[in-house]
């Protein structure tokens, strides 16, 4: 296949074409500075506040569907072949939009700097194959005037406008023919001024390419990547993204595990976990908001080797491993060896996570995650611990816990593990082990949470696992409302 | 109007509107992303960027400054620094203390600006701004209130002592009396809008700069005393900001200022917006205050007496806090009469951001003071806070008058009060509260609360309430209006467009707000303490009926002016109705001058800062609130289940923008008082300067349930512009009740029988210390029904 070394994709109506794409290019600053389209704002440059909210539309299955994206955090070359929406385009031939108008009669702006992004969120979710609850959909979309209750209610009131209406639907097939006109299935290498970008469309050329650069940067959901350009101002010579990568997208269960790819987002896998893990489908809907959901990935989530991501603690306490593969070679990997040490992963260079392989617990495993944060969503974990224990009768077989937050990488706790391991599941035992936990761990204080803190939430974590398997109610969130 | 005694009744001021019809101005243009904020206006061209080189200690001498590195970085253009400053080198507000623009040989916090840098992109601005090699004798800072307390530093503005009575003796009289220290932390303004500013050099060394600013004025001045200019060679322009919160208040001074700098110098249009977390770094914050306290009470829960200190920290310049901390003074009280009192402030140096104005302005640290020595008389005396609030809820006479010595003329709390605890049905569910955390073998607890706020409006600096605006009819009948408030989201000008359409009889669509600008409206006083639309709203109706009366002579010469009717687009004369667009052509041809000013300045208030005496508030605004909360006692995570507020705006000029405010004012306080904490590392680096760990609230933040009601009798007693009350700030304070409840769910650990002590934020932490602290202390008090 052919090498494309012009980006091109669809900005609302009209195709864009790039020939020189900088590696430090986001999507927000090619909207607002080159195309000097302003209607997108800028509030934080990390994907935290989703006021730079817009929509990216991919082909799928003979239609455009389309995602929330945090445009600030986007790299302009990962929309290659893609619809980007912008607010400006949003009410179509029409003008305004219905959710645009609900917002107007619902007084759901006051500043109004958050809105473009909140109706993109918005809009997002209506389009959505599964919408979800108004707050989960406005997880990653702050306001600080209104107070949310009024968008809550425009989002409310515009749910009785029919969906073969809006602009976007009405466009879809139309939309859909171009970008499958655009989509050429070749790798791309865009460059600018100070590096090289590559996007691979199989595999194998993501394998070969690697292999050859092995100092280009993996680029996956870029939600944490993505700092290094708007935080840390860092220009990347070399990156090689996985999204156009043909099955790397790829999850299914088989022989009893979940194989999950290196480009599959967590809000792409949500629905299989669910069905496989469903115990902790609460977790899931806690990192981050929609946005960085549809763009991070379960493998980024990992191979970024941060001590407070969310999901390693969960998948070395199911035992998961990792598949990595250097050029035409592949080696198995458990999850919790792959961190070494802080900033230090079992990954050399030229090297990459081709899958992430998960086994299903039996019918007897008692699994569980919580996650432990200032704020309830959209926030980083202080603590978030993960618990795997298989019983036999009334005895733990085998406990395998893993917490985040609580070391310099995500962290097995083998003391409480071992006071649980062979004793029966009761008081006594549960009290063993609590005072296991300081010996496994030496948190530190930060701005999230003291040591303190960290270590008796940990503690405590076990006891609501003990309490919720005695039936005891422990959720907050499930309380009726008064 | 303008000799100071405004008229009491504004008849034939009603807004063209009264109902949910009148949305925000600006509502189309947000949400079809057509409002143009100061980063999307057209950049003229040639316009350049710049950066801020931040200091990366805390305090300490700069022994030498290397930016040759900056200067040879791509893109740069020029590197600024306090030497290149011609005239004051101060950001302060209104010429206050010392508040350098760029560090000149020391610096006294981690991220203060050292110099500039101006580039041709934005991007290479920026990364120029980390290549300064610097080089620092670095002194010991003092970061807190604890560390500046200990380290006995002259303050950096006197504080003010307001007293009544002989506490001391009050005090040793009192059957009861306890001490407690309090906290209460900072707050972030997070305007989702940034700090930032435009700068375009004119002919002649004028400047034009446009600044997200909620004060024109200040920057004009700052700018022009830093350039050598004379005001009237600056002009300042604000069309909107993207939410201030009184975050832009002083603060948008130090990055306008830096642009005219840069402008002037270079001769080019200047732009400067930094980044969410420089900016974050750089701008001061709600003051963060401890207060210590001795209060006496009888066995009935009456206080007898109030000795209260409160520490606030200033940060490294005075900035606004002598008026922050004042203010936390006089709302030491809420809405409870102390017999005898003493309340002193302190205002602190500490080596961080100087600390600003924010929505509240030390009114909610005072009042948050208040509530915990309520709740310390209630739990100690075992009765339900609620009560222990009404007993000493301010009354008739002697007992009418606040510790500051002016008297409650207009108090209807008790009425808001009575009909909150109906409508939320607060003594049910409270029963059912302490019931279900009685019957519980589970962690989760519940808790509820009731409190009340009453906020003093006017500001105590008297020079500062007057209002200003500037309104022209043009020959076509068209109405434009220059006031000297600004808007940031709370809806100021579509208030002043329903008053001006209502004095004109003129629907909203011939009535036109624009830009707030210094050549249109001089010498603005900032828009905060919730006072915009107070001031000038009736500056407006002054200019209105100015011309108002140049209309009515010219058809009815002779005639008092109430008696000429304008309504419906038309004026109604002796002779009949005549269209307003053809009696204004009339007038001008009549050579009939329709552009006119209006003034307003606030009547009756009166304050003696020295004595600690008098009447600074026009009148008194009343709310009240009622929370519930789920805790989980195994981690301190907690979920609001239900909020019902009942808020005083005297008669509401526009429900919906006031229901906006009352709303969006008690989720701002929700996040003061729970999860946004403003965390310093040990060397005053400031950790939490991004959305990522700065954690305000989200929608599903949101009380499960939220009601919220206008007290739709209320009337002003003063003389406001149509009998309305300020709104902007007052319902921060409603969020008191979320930690009154959450401090009541950890409280039932022991069985209600010790006071706890949450100190602000409460975020998760703290609740889970307070559930220890309870725990601990049922298990060493006997007959506490301990929890397990």
């Amino acid at each position: 296949m052919a090498t494309r070394t012009r980006l091109s994709f669809l900005l609302n109506e009209a195709r864009a074409d790039l020939e020189t794409v900088p590696t430090d290019g986001t999507l927000l600053e090619f909207l607002r500075l080159t195309r000097r389209s302003t209607g997108t704002k800028e509030g934080c440059g990390e994907g935290d506040c989703g006021a730079c909210t817009v929509l990216v539309g991919r082909l799928r299955t003979g239609r455009v569907s389309y995602e929330p994206v945090n445009a600030c955090i986007r790299p302009l070359a990962s929309v290659d072949g893609c619809h980007v929406v912008t607010i400006e385009h949003l009410g179509g031939a029409r003008g305004t939009h219905p959710l645009q108008e609900a917002m107007v009669g619902c007084h759901g702006s006051q500043c109004g700097f958050c809105t473009p992004g909140m109706v993109m969120a918005l809009e997002a979710n209506r389009l959505a194959d599964a919408p979800v609850d108004t707050e989960t959909a406005l997880q990653g979309n702050l306001c600080r005037c209104t107070g949310y209750g009024p968008i809550l209610r425009a989002a409310r009131t515009v749910g009785e406008a029919p969906m073969a209406e809006d602009p976007l639907v009405r466009a879809n097939a139309r939309t859909a023919a171009r970008l499958a006109e655009m989509a050429d299935g070749a790798d791309l290498e865009l460059s600018g001024p100070g590096g090289t970008s590559w996007l691979p469309a199989s595999i194998d050329s993501f394998a070969a390419t690697l292999a050859a650069r092995p100092e280009a940067r993996i680029v996956a959901g870029a939600t944490d990547f993505a700092l290094n350009l708007t935080k840390r101002l860092e220009v990347p010579p070399a990156l090689i993204f996985t999204g156009r990568v043909a099955g790397f997208d790829r999850i299914e269960a088989r022989d009893g595990r979940l194989h999950i790819g290196p480009g599959v987002t967590f809000a792409q896998a949500m629905p299989v976990l669910d069905a496989h893990l469903p115990q902790l489908s609460a977790l899931w809907r806690r990192i981050g908001g929609p946005q960085v959901r549809h763009a991070g990935t379960l493998v980024g989530n990992i191979a970024n080797g941060s001590p407070i991501g969310d999901g390693p603690p969960v998948w070395i306490a199911l035992g998961a491993r990792l598949i990595l593969r250097h050029g035409t070679e592949r080696r198995a990997l458990a999850v919790e060896d792959y961190f070494i040490d802080y900033g230090r992963q079992d990954r050399k260079p030229g090297e990459f996570i081709e899958e992430l392989v998960v086994p299903l617990p039996e019918n007897t495993v008692l699994l569980a995650a919580h996650k432990v944060s200032k704020r309830f969503d959209e926030d980083i974990s202080a603590v978030l611990g993960a618990f795997h224990l298989r019983r036999e009768g009334d005895v733990v077989a085998e406990a395998r816990i893993a917490f985040g937050g609580m070391a310099g990488i995500p962290k097995r706790a083998a003391h409480v593990e071992a006071a649980l391991t062979g004793r029966p599941w009761d008081e006594a035992t549960l009290h063993a082990a609590l005072p296991e936990f300081a010996r496994d761990f030496t948190p530190m204080d930060d701005m999230r949470a003291s040591a303190e803190y960290r270590l008796t939430v940990a503690r405590n974590l076990l006891v609501r696992v003990w309490l919720a398997s005695r039936g005891v109610d422990t959720d907050l969130r499930e309380l009726a409302h008064v | 109007m303008s000799d100071g005694s405004a008229k009491p009744e504004l008849t034939g001021t009603e807004p063209v509107a009264q109902e949910s019809e009148i949305p925000h101005d600006s509502a189309r243009l947000h949400v079809t992303g057509r409002a143009d904020y100061v980063d999307d206006m057209p950049e003229p061209a040639g316009t350049l960027h710049a950066a801020i080189g931040l200091a990366t200690i805390a305090r300490g001498r700069i022994a030498a400054m290397d930016l040759d590195a900056v200067a040879a970085a791509p893109g740069v253009v020029a590197v600024l620094t306090a030497k290149d400053i011609p005239g004051a080198n101060t950001a302060s507000a209104m010429g206050k203390g010392v508040h350098p623009l760029l560090a000149e040989g020391r610096v006294d916090y981690h991220g203060q600006p050292l110099f500039l840098v101006v580039a041709e992109e934005r991007m290479a601005a920026r990364r120029a701004a980390r290549l300064g090699r610097i080089d620092y004798a670095p002194e010991p800072p003092v970061l807190d209130i604890a560390a500046a307390r200990t380290a006995g530093a002259a303050p950096i503005a006197a504080g003010l002592t307001v007293r009544r009575g002989d506490v001391a003796a009050a005090l040793e009289s009192s059957p009861r009396r306890l001490s407690g220290r309090m906290s209460v932390g900072g707050q972030e303004h997070f305007y989702i809008e940034g700090q930032i500013a435009l700068a375009l050099p004119r002919e002649d060394d004028e400047l034009l700069v446009y600044s997200a600013t909620q004060d024109p004025g200040e920057v004009q001045s700052v700018v022009a005393h830093m350039l050598n200019l004379p005001a009237n060679a600056v002009a300042v322009s604000v069309r909107r900001m993207g939410g201030a919160f009184g975050g832009k208040e002083s603060q948008p001074a130090i990055f306008a200022a830096l642009a005219a700098l840069a402008a002037d110098r270079l001769k080019r249009p200047v732009k400067l917006r930094p980044d969410r977390d420089d900016d974050m770094t750089i701008t001061g914050k709600r003051h963060d205050f401890t207060v210590d306290y001795e209060i006496g009470f009888t066995d009935e829960g009456r206080i007898t007496g109030l000795d209260a200190t409160l520490y606030a920290r200033a940060g490294h310049s005075e900035d606004l806090t002598r008026g922050v901390a004042d203010r936390a003074v006089l709302h030491v009280d809420n809405a409870y009469f102390y017999p005898a009192a003493r309340a002193e402030s302190r205002c602190l140096f500490t080596n961080t951001v100087s600390n600003t104005a924010f929505r509240g302005y030390g009114g909610p640290q005072g009042i948050a003071a208040a509530e915990r020595w309520i709740e310390d008389i209630a739990y100690t005396l075992g009765m339900d806070p609620l009560e222990v609030r009404r007993r000493n809820f301010y009354g008739e006479g002697a007992r009418g008058v606040t510790h500051y010595h002016q008297p409650v003329r207009d108090n209807i709390l008790a009425r808001v009060v009575d009909e909150l605890e109906r409508t939320s049905d607060y003594q049910r569910r409270r029963a059912k509260v302490i019931a279900f955390n009685r019957g519980t073998a589970g962690p989760i607890r519940r808790g509820i609360a009731l409190v009340p706020v009453k906020f003093g409006i006017s500001y105590s600096a008297k020079f500062m309430n007057q209002g200003a605006a500037l309104l022209s009819v043009y020959r076509d009948g068209s109405v434009h209006i220059s006031h000297a408030g600004t808007e940031m989201g709370q809806g100021i000008h579509t208030k002043i467009l329903q008053i001006a359409a209502s004095e004109f009889g003129l629907p909203l669509s011939r009535v036109r707000v624009t830009a707030t600008a210094t050549d249109r409206v001089p010498n603005t006083v900032p828009t905060s303490g919730s006072l915009g639309t107070d001031l000038n709203g009736m500056a407006v109706v002054d200019a209105a009926r100015k011309i108002k009366a140049r209309l009515a002579d010219l058809v009815a010469p002779g005639l008092p002016t109430e008696e000429i009717g304008f309504e419906a687009g038309e004026v109604l004369t002796p002779e009949g109705r005549v269209g307003f667009a053809d009696l204004v052509e009339r007038a001008f041809k009549s050579r009939v001058s329709l552009s006119a000013t209006g003034y307003y300045r606030t009547p009756h208030i009166h304050w003696d800062r020295a004595a600690g005496r008098g009447s600074p508030y026009l009148y008194f605004t009343y709310g009240a609130s009622c929370s519930e909360v789920a805790v989980d006692t195994l981690t301190g995570e907690y979920r609001v289940l239900r909020t019902d507020i009942l808020q005083d705006v005297g008669h509401s000029i526009n429900r919906d923008i006031d229901l906006g405010q009352i709303e969006g004012g008690f989720m701002q306080g929700l996040g003061w008082s729970t999860t946004e904490e403003l965390w310093w590392d040990g060397s005053g680096r400031l950790a939490t300067h991004a959305p990522s760990t700065y954690k305000i609230p989200l929608a599903s933040d949101r009380p499960a349930v939220l009601n919220i009601g206008i007290a739709e009798w209320s009337e002003n007693a003063a003389p406001t512009v149509m009998r309305s009350k300020a709104v902007g700030e007052p319902p921060v304070m409603l969020a008191l009740s979320v930690p009154g409840a959450l401090a009541m769910a950890a409280a039932s650990l022991a069985d209600y029988a010790f006071p706890p002590k949450l100190d602000l934020p409460a975020t998760p932490e703290r609740v889970l210390a307070e559930c220890a602290r309870q725990r601990q202390m049922a298990q060493r008090a006997p007959g506490v029904r301990a929890a397990e």
